[in-house]
C-alpha cells in the first residue's frame, strides 16, 4: 500500500528549480531511503511534504488524501512527524519537556478532553492531563534508554543523544510516517550502529520511516527501497542492490568514466 | 511615611498585573511587545467612561475593560505577529502611541488632555473601597494579583504554557510538533492585553481620574524592565520586579531626599540597574521557572 505519494512535485525559488517534477512513493511499513549528492533537493522535498514549504506545482497525497499546501501543524496532526538536519530541539527545556511537547495535540481539543479553556478548569483535570502527557513522554524516553537524562536541559545532552531525543519527540506525536533528515550526521560508527538498530525498532512498531542519509553503509543496510535524486530530479528508484549497480547513480556520485 | 509605603505597594500591585501580562507575551511567548501602556490605557478609559457617563459600577466595568483590551490585543496581534524581534517592538510601540494620541484628541468621548475626573469609588456589598484610606484598596489589589498569579501560573504549567514555550524556542520545530503557532501567539497577546486592561481599570478607580499623560511609552518600558529584572518566564519574578522597580522610582520621596535628589535621578538608577543586571545576571533575579518531572529523580536530587 502506498502511504505517501508526490505527483510531479516541483519547487522553484525564482529561477532555481530545487525539486523538479518528482514522483516519490512511500510504501507503508517499509524503510525508504532518499539519497543524492549535496543540493539534490532532498531536504526541499521533505519540507514540501511536511508543510514547511509549499510546492510551486504538483501534489502530495497522504493516505490518498490531498495534503498539498496544508500547514505544518495540520500535517503533523494527520500522522507525519519529522526531525531536522540541523537539530532543532527546544534547547532551554528539559529532555522530558521536549518529548511532552510532542504530546501536545494528543490531549485537549483534538482528543477526548474538551477545549483550550480546560487549562483554567479544575485542578484535578489539569493534574491528570499532565500526568498522562508525562507518562507517555516517559515511555518514549525509556524506549531510547534516556530516562536518566529526564530533567537535564536538552542543550546539555551529548550530540548523539540530542539526535535521539529529536526522534523521541517526533515519535511522541504517534506518527504513521516518520521523516528523518540525516539522522546519522556527525555520529561515530558505534552511534551509527546503535541508530540503525533503533530505526529498525521503530519500523517494527509499525511506523513507516523515510530517511535522508549520506552514510551509505546505513542506507544500504536498513533501507528496503531507495529513491535517488540528482539536480532536483528523480534519477532512480529500487532496492539497495539495484541502486548500487545502477550506472546513472554511479555516474551522479562518482562521475563518468572516461572512454 | 507609612502611608506612602502603602501607596508604593498599591502601585506595585497594579504594575505587577501588567508585568504578569508582559511575562506571558515576552517571557513565555518570546515576543518583544511594547504596548502594555496602550492596553492599560484602554482598560482605564473603559472603566472611567462607563462609570462616569453611564453610571456603571466598577465591578461591571471590569470585565468590559478586560474584554475591550483583549479585543484590541487581538486586532493588533493578528497582523503584527508575523513580525519578529525589533520589528514587532516598533509596531507595538506605534500602537501604544496611537492609543494615547486618540485619547488625547477624541474630546467628545475622552475629554482630551484634561481627562476624566470624579470616577466613583468602587464598593462591595455596601462597603466603599476608598482609595484615600489605603488598606482596603491594598487588600483588593493583592487579591487581584493573587488571582492573576494563580490563573497564569496554572496556564503556564499546562500544555498551553509548554506549547507557548516551544513556540518561543523554535517556531519551525513547534509547527512540526503539531502546534498552531499563530494561534498560540495570539492567545498570549490577548491574555497579556486582558490582564493589562484589568490593571488599567484598577488604576482608574485608584486615582479616581484618568488623563492621557499617565499612559506614556515610559510605562511600557517600565513594565518590560520589571519582567527583565525579575526574570523572564517566571510569574513570581514579574511581581518581584514590579515591586523593586516601584521602590526605586519612589526612592527619593521615600527616603525624604526628594529635595536633594532630582527626579531624573531615578531614570539614571533604572538604566544603571539594567546594565548591571545584563552583565551579572542576564536571566534576571529569579531566572526562568523550571519544572522537575518524575518523583524518583527528584528524590535522588534531594538526597545528594
Amino acid at each position: 500500500m502506498i502511504l505517501l505519494e508526490t505527483e510531479a512535485l516541483t519547487r522553484a525559488y525564482g529561477g532555481v528549480v530545487a525539486v523538479s517534477k518528482v514522483d516519490f512513493q512511500v510504501e507503508a511499513g517499509l524503510i525508504t531511503g532518499l539519497i543524492g549528492p549535496n543540493g539534490a533537493g532532498k531536504t526541499t522535498l521533505f519540507n514540501n511534504m511536511t508543510g514547511l514549504d509549499v510546492p510551486s506545482s504538483g501534489k502530495v497525497f497522504f493516505n490518498n488524501k490531498d495534503i498539498t499546501g496544508f500547514p505544518a501543524h495540520k500535517i503533523c496532526r494527520m500522522g507525519i512527524a519529522r526531525t531536522f538536519q540541523n537539530i532543532r530541539l527546544f534547547k532551554e527545556l528539559s529532555v522530558v519537556e521536549n518529548v511532552m511537547i510532542g504530546r501536545h495535540f494528543k490531549t485537549g481539543k483534538d482528543a477526548t478532553h474538551g477545549r483550550f479553556l480546560n487549562a483554567l478548569k479544575s485542578y484535578v483535570y489539569l493534574k491528570q492531563e499532565e500526568q498522562e502527557i508525562y507518562e507517555a513522554a516517559d515511555n518514549w524516553l525509556d524506549f531510547f534508554d534516556m530516562s536518566q537524562f529526564k530533567n537535564e536541559l536538552a542543550k546539555n545532552l551529548p550530540y548523539g543523544r540530542q539526535r535521539e531525543l529529536e526522534i523521541a519527540r517526533a515519535l511522541a506525536t504517534d506518527p504513521k510516517l516518520l521523516f528523518l533528515d540525516e539522522p546519522a550526521a556527525g555520529m561515530n560508527p558505534q552511534e551509527t550502529d546503535h541508530l540503525m538498530a533503533t530505526i529498525r525498532k521503530i519500523r517494527d512498531l509499525g511506523i513507516t520511516v523515510v530517511l535522508i542519509e549520506h552514510d551509505m553503509k546505513l542506507v544500504m543496510n536498513i533501507c528496503d527501497t531507495i529513491t535517488v535524486l540528482n539536480y532536483g530530479m528523480k534519477l532512480a528508484q529500487g532496492t539497495p542492490r539495484e541502486i548500487k549497480h545502477n550506472p546513472s547513480v554511479i555516474e551522479a556520485y562518482l562521475g563518468k568514466e572516461e572512454e | 511615611m507609612f502611608n506612602f509605603f502603602l501607596l508604593i505597594l498599591i502601585y506595585s500591585g497594579i504594575y505587577a498585573l501588567m508585568a504578569i501580562g508582559q511575562n506571558v507575551i515576552t517571557g513565555y511567548g518570546g515576543m518583544l511587545s511594547l504596548c502594555q501602556a496602550g492596553f492599560f490605557a484602554i482598560g482605564s478609559y473603559a472603566t472611567a467612561i462607563l462609570a462616569t457617563q453611564f453610571g456603571w459600577s466598577f465591578w461591571a466595568t471590569l470585565p468590559v475593560a478586560a474584554l475591550l483590551s483583549a479585543v484590541f490585543g487581538l486586532l493588533i496581534g493578528l497582523p503584527t505577529l508575523r513580525l519578529k524581534g525589533d520589528y514587532l517592538a516598533i509596531a507595538t510601540l506605534g500602537f501604544g502611541e496611537i492609543v494615547r494620541n486618540v485619547l488625547n484628541n477624541w474630546d467628545s468621548l475622552t475629554n482630551g488632555p484634561m481627562g476624566i475626573q470624579k470616577i466613583p469609588m468602587p464598593d462591595l456589598f455596601g462597603f466603599t473601597i476608598n482609595p484615600y484610606r489605603k488598606y482596603a484598596f491594598l487588600v483588593m489589589i493583592i487579591i487581584f494579583v493573587i488571582i492573576a498569579y494563580y490563573l497564569f501560573q496554572r496556564l503556564a504549567r499546562s500544555r498551553m504554557g509548554r506549547a507557548l514555550t516551544a513556540v518561543r524556542e523554535d517556531e519551525i520545530a513547534a509547527q512540526s510538533m503539531g502546534i498552531n503557532i499563530t494561534k498560540y501567539k495570539v492567545y498570549a497577546f490577548v491574555l497579556g492585553a486582558a490582564v493589562a486592561g484589568i490593571a488599567g481599570s484598577l488604576q482608574a478607580v485608584f486615582s479616581l481620574s484618568v488623563t492621557p499623560g499617565t499612559y506614556t511609552f515610559m510605562v511600557s518600558v517600565m513594565v518590560l524592565c520589571m519582567v527583565v529584572l525579575g526574570g523572564m518566564g517566571n510569574f513570581k519574578a514579574a511581581i518581584l520586579g514590579a515591586f523593586i522597580i516601584q521602590l526605586i522610582s519612589y526612592f527619593p520621596q521615600l527616603t525624604g531626599l526628594s529635595s536633594v535628589i532630582p527626579p531624573q535621578f531615578k531614570q539614571i538608577l533604572f538604566g544603571l540597574i539594567l546594565v548591571v543586571m545584563m552583565i551579572w545576571r542576564p536571566q534576571g533575579l529569579l531566572g526562568r521557572e523550571e519544572h522537575t518531572y518524575g518523583k524518583k529523580h527528584a528524590q535522588k536530587r534531594g538526597s545528594k
